[in-house]
């Protein structure tokens, strides 16, 4: 069975005076122990708001959560909130988007290191100071026991993300969620971090469910992705069989949004036309319609269902009319150049 | 560190020295001249012209600023109009006074004024939070006067709960080594002269902690906001830390440094708020000299009060910003 | 005063809107005027604001007596003032006189202080920090550091200072408050100013070409007012708060009979346990004006922050 199992997901924003949004609208999918998963979608497409839900840390009001989350045995959307405390950064550890914020400025990298092994390993803070020295180096930042004393502020932002790293790796979670963890950094330190995360991961055997908006992390990284779109699940598939025939519409289009030095039609770089913003909503039909250059009459009137993809197993598309490209596509080597 | 307290040090010396030439401009422009100003109005001619010549008025500008400046440096602001004996000898004498209630008073103001900024803060858009917030808008428009009126009116004449006025009972044979009653209280053994200073400095102390304690309560809530809304606490969550541990390291150990800084900035008003409060309740601090002295036209004590309460607050807040340095690494370094 | 309505009416005009409209002006400020009718704090502050005002302008009408006619002294017995009665709303003072008309009178005084002491010292601090904001350079360096040496005093004992020096009179009440408020604006403008040199769209008018004082004027100055006006309300409650002190210590005007609030609560001293309402009317008259502006002040301000809009 797999690790963490999330049915039917629903993350609904009320505020007083004002229509409810839905972020994330029934969205099923499973990880396996030692899997890695990546979550693609543009900005809006709810696949952060997905991640913030199963560490429930989205805010206590305003926001409505349905559906479940199973991590191991436990069901999180039933733990109590003093429950939950004990399996976050336990059982399920997080890093963010931006190093730059997330660390505390006024605690050292230290502090901020060996408070969470004191919290879960039940360690005194010497032993903890210890483990952290060791996390510190195992991420690769040099002379670790200097860095330690240090505020975050004096530390670099590839540093940063890689104290954060070892902040969420310090008690060997079982599952890892990573929510754009590149995205903030430059790109000669981006292949590094996505190195780092990869050799931790394959190392611990832990999870990992990375959240991003570039296909490119995804394809060296992931085993299986799954594509949102205005909150919803668009496309799953394995990373491979993904690349290779890209079936939703909206997939389709991102990958021919990637620049390849090896393009035909040179200078012209395939963009998806309209914006997030202009979406229907699913119960009328399928939401990238206004942006789809595939539409047809039938995808308007109800959200269009799922369908396994025939010869491709494990593959899976909310779409009536996929996409058959004309040429298969080259996608691992492409990605690994964007990696 | 040492660097930085250090610079800090080195600030300070533009600023004295511009209270200095602020404060010789003010004398020099006194109605009647300094010398008419620092011997009252029923002065004679001859002692007049003797004040004349000592202070070298008939000497360039720049001569007389640097004598002024000399008796500044020895605190030497010639004698009180009402006593006739040095103002700074009438000032370290009532001093303690003053401190007591202002520390009294800060007291108040911190111990209440973040649990309640912090409840607001948590409590964001209840009515807790509006109570909260509408109180200190109250606070900080409430002339201190008014509440120390209203507040003796109520607990020491109506109630008769605390006593109206003074600083300790007139017929209790106390002690007064420190000058600070309460402390004294303590040092000689006499926990009942104590209790009989702390009643008389509760309501002074509550009159004069008003607007700082509004104002923290105001800064509070504000930090604890924005504080709440940084990543780093969303971090320490998703880290599983205890809540106590979140609120205590996280929340309010970053939102407390600009309230410090607010804290240093509210001294100004309790120094200053001490003459008006001080006079409400004879309570026989610098403040109440001062009070009187307005009245009496005592420029000289005005001189020296204003010198002396204008340095004190400009060295509290540079403490408070060495203190701040100390909590906040990123200040320490750039 | 500035009413709302006014404040959106300071948007900068005319052809020089291509160039961007520096922040989003008018979809800004008619939102932050929604939000203002909403917010009961403004109501209530905006309620209070305009009896404080109505009651000093038409003051001569309200108030049945004149404010200095003692002729009820007769009525007065020590430690026995006749209390609230149907010719006397709100009784009779120490010295005879009908304590309606001198609270209502007292309004007139101030207003005056307030508007007088916050338009001199909103207007040279303004040209202060215009100058240091405008220039930057060892300009700003000289009058910021002038600044700080102003705010080096604590305001009340700045005021006291000033007023002391003066004598007694209302003019030198006015003239204290008002240099106490001047480092305040000069320092607001000035970093506001700084702000918006900055600011993308003053970038582009500079590489239009648009001359500097064209650029201050036209389009920094307009966008500074803002937190002007916010603070300006803030201010004439303090100098209201202010002016009552400095009364209490004996620095007001020089005819100790005419109707002033924080002279008639200074007075009433005297009579605290035989007649505390003689302090009570006057306090709350001080508190209510002054909450008025601190009301609408602070929800202002509120209104107008960007990062409070959700």
């Amino acid at each position: 069975m797999s690790f963490l199992r999330v049915r039917d997901l629903t993350v609904t924003f009320t505020r007083p005076g004002q229509a409810p949004v839905r972020a994330v609208d029934g969205v099923t999918f499973d990880v396996g122990s030692g899997q890695s998963v990546g979550i693609v979608g543009e900005s809006g497409s709810g696949k952060s708001v997905t991640s913030l839900a199963v560490m429930r840390l989205l805010p206590a009001r305003n926001v409505q959560v349905t559906g479940s989350i199973e991590l191991g045995d436990q069901d999180l959307l039933a733990l109590s909130a003093r429950q939950m405390r004990d399996v976050r950064g336990r059982d399920v550890a997080m890093i963010f988007q931006d190093p730059m914020t997330s660390l505390n400025p006024v605690l050292t990298v230290g502090r901020q290191l060996v408070e969470v092994i004191v919290r879960h390993d039940g360690r005194s803070v010497a032993e903890a100071r210890r483990d952290a020295q060791a996390l510190l180096e195992r991420v690769g930042i040099p002379d670790p026991a200097r860095r330690l004393r240090e505020y975050p502020h004096q530390l670099s932002g590839g540093m940063r993300q890689r104290v954060m790293i070892a902040i969420a790796v310090a008690c060997r979670p079982r599952l890892l969620i990573a929510d754009e963890p590149t995205t903030a950094l430059d790109v000669t330190i981006q292949a590094q971090i996505l190195d780092l995360l990869r050799d931790l991961v394959e190392e611990s055997g832990s999870a990992l469910v990375m959240i991003t908006h570039d296909l490119g992390v995804v394809a060296g990284l992931c085993e299986r992705v799954h594509v949102m779109y205005s909150g919803r699940i668009v496309e799953s598939a394995p990373a491979t069989g993904l690349f290779a025939r890209p079936a939703h519409p909206y997939t389709d289009g991102l990958l021919r949004s990637i620049p390849r030095i090896d393009d035909e039609e040179r200078g012209m770089l395939h963009t998806i036309r309209g914006s997030v913003r202009d979406v229907v909503a699913w119960e009328h039909g399928c939401a990238f319609q206004p942006r789809c250059d595939h539409a047809v009459e039938s995808c308007l009137g109800g959200p269009p269902p799922v369908h396994d993809l025939t010869g491709a197993p494990g593959h899976r598309v909310r779409c009536p009319r996929p996409v058959h490209p004309a040429t298969p596509a080259t996608g691992t080597g492409r990605s690994e150049g964007s990696a | 560190m040492l660097r930085f307290v250090f610079r800090r040090l080195l600030q300070l010396i533009p600023i004295l020295l511009g209270l200095s030439i602020l404060l010789f401009a003010w004398v020099r422009a006194l109605p009647g001249g300094p010398a008419q100003a620092l011997l009252g109005e029923r002065a004679t001619p001859e002692a007049v012209e003797q004040i004349e010549a000592q202070l070298g008025l008939d000497r360039p500008l720049w001569e007389q600023y640097v004598q002024f400046l000399g008796r500044a440096v020895r605190l030497d602001f010639g004698a009180s109009l009402q006593t006739g004996q040095p103002v700074i000898e009438e000032m370290a004498r009532r001093f303690p006074a003053t401190i007591e209630l202002a520390i009294a008073a800060l007291l108040i103001a911190v111990t209440v004024g973040i649990p309640l900024g912090y409840l607001a803060a948590r409590r964001y858009g209840t009515w807790l939070d509006s109570v909260l917030v509408s109180a200190s808008l109250l606070g900080v428009t409430v002339p201190i006067f008014f509440l120390a009126y209203l507040l003796k009116l109520v607990f020491a004449v109506q109630l008769g709960w605390l006593p109206t006025a003074g600083r300790s009972d007139p017929r209790a044979r106390a002690e007064h080594p420190t000058g600070f009653y309460v402390l004294d209280g303590i040092v000689t053994g006499d926990p009942a002269a104590s209790w009989d200073a702390l009643t008389h400095l509760i309501l002074p102390a509550v009159a004069l902690a008003s607007i700082p304690l509004a104002v923290i309560v105001r800064m509070t809530r504000a930090s604890v906001l924005t504080v709440l809304h940084e990543d780093h606490v969303r971090t320490a969550e998703a880290k599983g830390l205890l809540a106590g541990t979140i609120v205590r390291h996280h929340v309010l150990r970053n939102a407390m440094l600009p309230v410090t800084t607010v804290i240093g900035l509210q001294m100004g008003v309790l120094l200053a708020g001490a003459v008006l409060t001080e006079t409400v309740f004879a309570f026989s601090g610098v403040g109440k000299f001062m009070a009187d002295g307005i009245v009496q036209r005592d420029f000289p004590t005005i001189q020296g009060f204003i010198l002396v309460i204008a340095v004190s607050y400009v060295l509290v807040n540079m403490i408070v910003d060495i203190v701040y340095g100390l909590l906040d690494p990123r200040v320490r370094v750039s | 005063m500035s009413t709302p309505e006014q404040v959106a009416a300071t948007r900068p005009t005319g052809g020089d809107e291509a160039i961007g409209s520096p922040r989003p002006t008018r979809g800004l400020r008619s939102d932050a005027l929604r939000r203002l009718r909403r917010n009961p704090m403004a109501v209530v502050g905006f309620t209070l604001i305009l009896i404080f005002v109505g009651v000093a302008v038409f003051a001569p009408w309200i108030a049945p007596y004149s404010p200095k006619d003692n002729s009820w002294l007769s009525e007065v017995r020590p430690g026995a003032y006749p209390g609230p009665s149907a010719e006397h709303w709100l009784g009779i003072d120490p010295l005879g006189r009908d304590v309606f008309s001198r609270l209502v009178y007292g309004a007139r005084q101030s207003l005056l202080i307030g508007v007088v002491s916050l338009a001199v010292g909103a207007t040279v601090g303004v040209g202060i920090g215009l100058l240091a904001g405008a220039f930057g350079g060892w300009v700003d360096t000289v009058v910021m550091r002038l600044v700080d040496i102003m705010l080096s005093v604590p305001g009340l004992l700045f005021a006291i200072a000033i007023a002391a020096m003066l004598g007694q009179s209302l003019t030198s009440v006015m003239i204290a408050i008002a240099v106490v408020n001047i480092p305040i604006f000069a320092r607001l403008l000035r970093g506001e100013m700084l702000g918006q040199r900055a600011a993308d769209y003053v970038l582009a008018a500079r590489s239009l070409g648009i001359s500097r004082a064209g650029i201050v004027f036209r389009h920094v100055l307009p966008n500074s007012f803002t937190p002007v006006i916010v603070q300006g309300t803030l201010t004439l409650a303090l100098a209201i708060v202010e002016a009552a002190g400095l009364a209490f210590l004996g620095l007001s005007g020089s005819d100790p009979s005419a109707p002033e609030w924080g002279r008639m609560l200074t007075d009433a001293q005297v009579a605290l346990t035989s007649a505390p309402q003689l302090a009570l009317y006057p306090g709350l008259a001080i508190v209510l004006a002054a909450l008025g502006f601190t009301l609408l002040g602070e929800s202002l301000r509120e209104a107008l922050d960007p990062k409070l809009r959700r």
